[in-house]
């Protein structure tokens, strides 16, 4: 049972939308408009060029987030919003971090966690190494966790992007 | 197939939509447009300020139910539109601006007039376009009169290249539009209106709460059928005035900041809120916790992200107002079953309510002229048959108690939005496309010298407005609010260099008028209104004079402070 319905909860949203000039700024100004912040985004076009799939993550009262899906879709270029929140998926963002490593017994203590964390390393220096993770956002967090004890010089990310497993459907109108 | 220049293209779609005049303001970047629009058949307004454009071809969608067409330049000519977008995008009203832009080639280069309306009309229209082809134009331009008025209408500018105008193509005009992402949802769920039936059906102390919706969609014979076979009282918004007749006996009047004593009092006791096309604004509901707390609500609205927006409704039902009252008017049948015993307890307490606090005031005939006189005579001497239109403020609020509306679309005015400056060009609008009645401009000394300068258009088209000013000499809906909430420290809201308004007219060649005492208030309405061409009425006021009833800020609607 949920304690408080009313609680602010992350929700990943699928918006399929006209692959268009413009359009992903109809998305963000709506959002902005209203006072939210967007925690992460991606862009791609799909399997139809017309089309593109913007993942959204948004944190929200179940209030608001309803609101927000009904603004989305009221947009003329959304063709369809999906709260996959409300479903089973499966997510993946790509992180790259440079990590601290001129101690040897720390070369080899991350080269450990490379293979835990099934990451790639991707520029090595003498003081340093840039690994590439992907993964979702509990795994990425927890390398991060633990690649910080070494001391991170610099980390960037994409946004996460999202698909439902493969025995849901996308339900729902626009 | 016939090669036409951008420019041609435009003014036959515009034929084909059925477009009889366009509102505007020509530039550099739309020269070539009015060039084939002055040999088009197509009759164009020369408003004196692109906002008034808007203004007046919102005036005329609000008189006809048709979409309204405005054609501005580029950069200023295009930002000045803005606030006319924005206003009539939140008081649902189709307005289409085709603005001029540079040419392609310059676009994002920081070009001579040159400013990205795409992305500065994007929050306050319903949806907008960038043409980046003279062979996308004729499907654009079918499109954005689509989207303007279909569904919950509203607000869409159409952004042209100068060279996009300037190229030719094969014109073909597209049948129908095709738009997969956008279908209105019009017909209403059969369960959910059982479900409103059932309620109707039982409810011992029903209102109807109807907004602009039901002007809109064309719902007020439904409504009436409504209000009538079941004897359910009605109310309305600001928005809804008309919709339902003034005159009636079911009639509240308006409820929210401003309503009757008695409609508030009625929303606040009712068991059973019907809400149709309207959206529980702020100036309505008051403090949000404490309204109508013992009403079961059913909400129409054909905007899905209108219901459960400020409150939680009990059955919601996303439909075209009319259509969703048509189809409760089928159910109910023509004998519905109600509990009529109990309808003469609830008119009593509402008398009652009435009796308590009507709408009044005091006219000392020796002292200064109030306002709501001036408002109750211009009903009289048009026997309530005229077109209202208003600017913003108390002036406002005083016509929309006292001019009783009995048709559609009759009160017209500024709802969402609350633009100043609104009244004048509106009225305009509304004469052009309806020249045979008669409109009035009711407006405040502040307001109408937001856009004095449409006289000039008034003049030039002999249009024959008559307006109204309740000159009280003071910005008067604020100075309300620092008498009583801010220690009378009447900040900004003094106008202590009003112009001579009758001089103002003439100098317009219009005729001016002015009357000081409460005995030349009917005689100079009289010689307005019988003066064939525009007129400019100077009422001199009573500056400390105040709408009441007011729900002052984070009270619920009941707690109104009266006179």
């Amino acid at each position: 049972m949920e304690k408080n319905p009313d609680r602010p909860r992350r929700h990943t949203l699928a918006i399929l939308v006209d692959n268009r000039p413009g359009v992903l700024a109809r998305v963000t100004t709506l959002i902005s408009g209203r006072g939210f912040n967007i925690d992460s985004l991606s862009v791609a076009a799909t399997m139809d060029p017309l089309v593109s799939l913007i993942t959204l993550i948004i944190t929200g009262s179940p209030k608001i987030i309803s609101q927000i899906i009904k603004q989305l879709r009221k947009l003329i270029n959304v063709i369809k919003v999906t709260d996959l929140s409300e479903l089973d998926y499966v997510e993946r963002q790509l992180i790259m971090v440079r990590v601290r490593a001129e101690d040897p017994l720390n070369r080899a203590e991350i080269m450990r966690l490379r293979e835990i964390f099934r990451a790639k390393i991707i520029d090595v220096s003498l003081k340093s190494f840039t690994l590439e993770i992907t993964g979702g956002s509990d795994k990425i967090s927890a390398a991060l966790g633990l690649l910080a004890e070494f001391g991170i010089e610099e980390q960037v990310s994409t946004g996460l992007t999202a698909m439902t497993r493969s025995s849901q459907s996308r339900s729902g109108g626009k | 197939m016939t090669i036409m220049s951008g420019a041609q293209i435009l003014i036959e779609c515009w034929k084909r939509e059925g477009v009889e005049v366009v509102f505007g303001y020509p530039g550099a970047a739309t020269v070539e447009i009015h060039h084939h629009l002055e040999t088009s058949g197509i009759r164009f307004i020369l408003t004196r300020h692109e906002q008034a454009a808007v203004h007046a071809a919102e005036g005329y969608a609000r008189a006809t139910g048709r979409p309204g067409v405005v054609l501005v330049t580029s950069g200023p000519g295009a930002t000045n539109t803005i606030t006319g977008l924005a206003g009539a995008n939140m008081d649902s009203v189709p307005v289409l601006v085709f603005s001029g832009q540079v040419a392609r080639m310059l676009i994002g280069n920081d070009a001579f007039q040159e400013v990205d309306i795409v992305g500065v009309s994007r929050p306050v229209t319903k949806h907008n376009y960038l043409v980046m082809s003279t062979e996308e134009l004729a499907t654009t331009v079918k499109e954005a009169f689509y989207v303007a008025t279909s569904g919950r209408p509203g607000a869409v500018l159409v952004d042209l290249p100068k060279d996009v105008i300037g190229g030719e193509t094969e014109f073909s005009y597209p049948k129908k539009v095709i738009l997969p992402s956008y279908q209105p949802h019009l017909t209403p769920h059969p369960r959910q209106v059982a479900k409103a039936v059932a309620l109707l059906g039982k409810a011992e102390r029903p209102i109807i709460y109807a907004g602009g919706g039901v002007i809109s969609s064309g719902a007020s014979e439904e409504l009436l059928k409504i209000a009538e076979l079941l004897e359910i009282p009605v109310t309305t918004t600001l928005m809804g005035l008309g919709g339902f007749p003034g005159t009636h006996p079911l009639f509240l009047g308006m409820l929210g900041m401003h309503g009757l004593y008695r409609a508030n009092k009625a929303t606040q006791n009712a068991d059973l809120i019907l809400a149709v096309g309207a959206r529980f604004d702020d100036r309505v509901t008051g403090a949000l916790g404490k309204f109508a707390q013992k009403a079961t609500i059913v909400h129409i609205d054909v905007d899905t992200t209108s219901i459960h927006k400020i409150l939680d409704v009990d059955v919601p039902l996303v439909a075209d107002a009319r259509q969703a009252l048509a189809a409760i008017v089928n159910l109910l049948g023509p004998l519905p079953k109600y509990p009529r015993e109990t309808r003469a307890r609830w008119f009593a307490e509402i008398a009652a309510w009435n009796a308590e606090h009507p709408l009044s005031y005091n006219q000392d005939p020796e002292g200064p002229i109030l306002p709501q006189t001036v408002v109750d005579v211009l009903y009289r001497e048009t026997q309530g048959k005229a077109v209202i239109v208003t600017e913003v403020g108390q002036h406002q609020m005083w016509a929309a108690q006292y001019y009783l509306c009995d048709r559609p679309r009759q009160f017209i005015s500024s709802g969402g939005l609350g633009v100043m400056g609104f009244g004048l060009p509106a009225a305009l609008g509304v004469l052009v496309a309806r020249p045979e009645i008669t409109v009035i401009d009711i407006a405040g000394d502040g307001s109408i010298l937001m856009n004095i300068q449409e006289l000039a258009t008034v003049a030039q088209e002999n249009l024959p407005v008559k307006v109204a000013i309740l000159n009280n000499g003071c910005l008067g809906m604020v100075r309300q609010w620092q008498e009583l909430f801010y220690e009378k420290r009447y900040a900004a809201t003094m106008l202590r260099a009003t112009p001579d308004f009758v001089k103002l007219a003439e100098a317009f060649g219009i005729r001016g008028f002015v009357a000081t005492e409460p005995s030349e208030v009917t005689p100079v309405i009289r010689e307005a209104l019988s003066h064939p061409g525009p007129s400019v009425m100077d009422f001199r006021t009573r500056t400390e004079e105040l709408v009441f009833p007011m729900v002052p800020a984070g009270k619920a609607i009941d707690e109104m402070l009266l006179p």
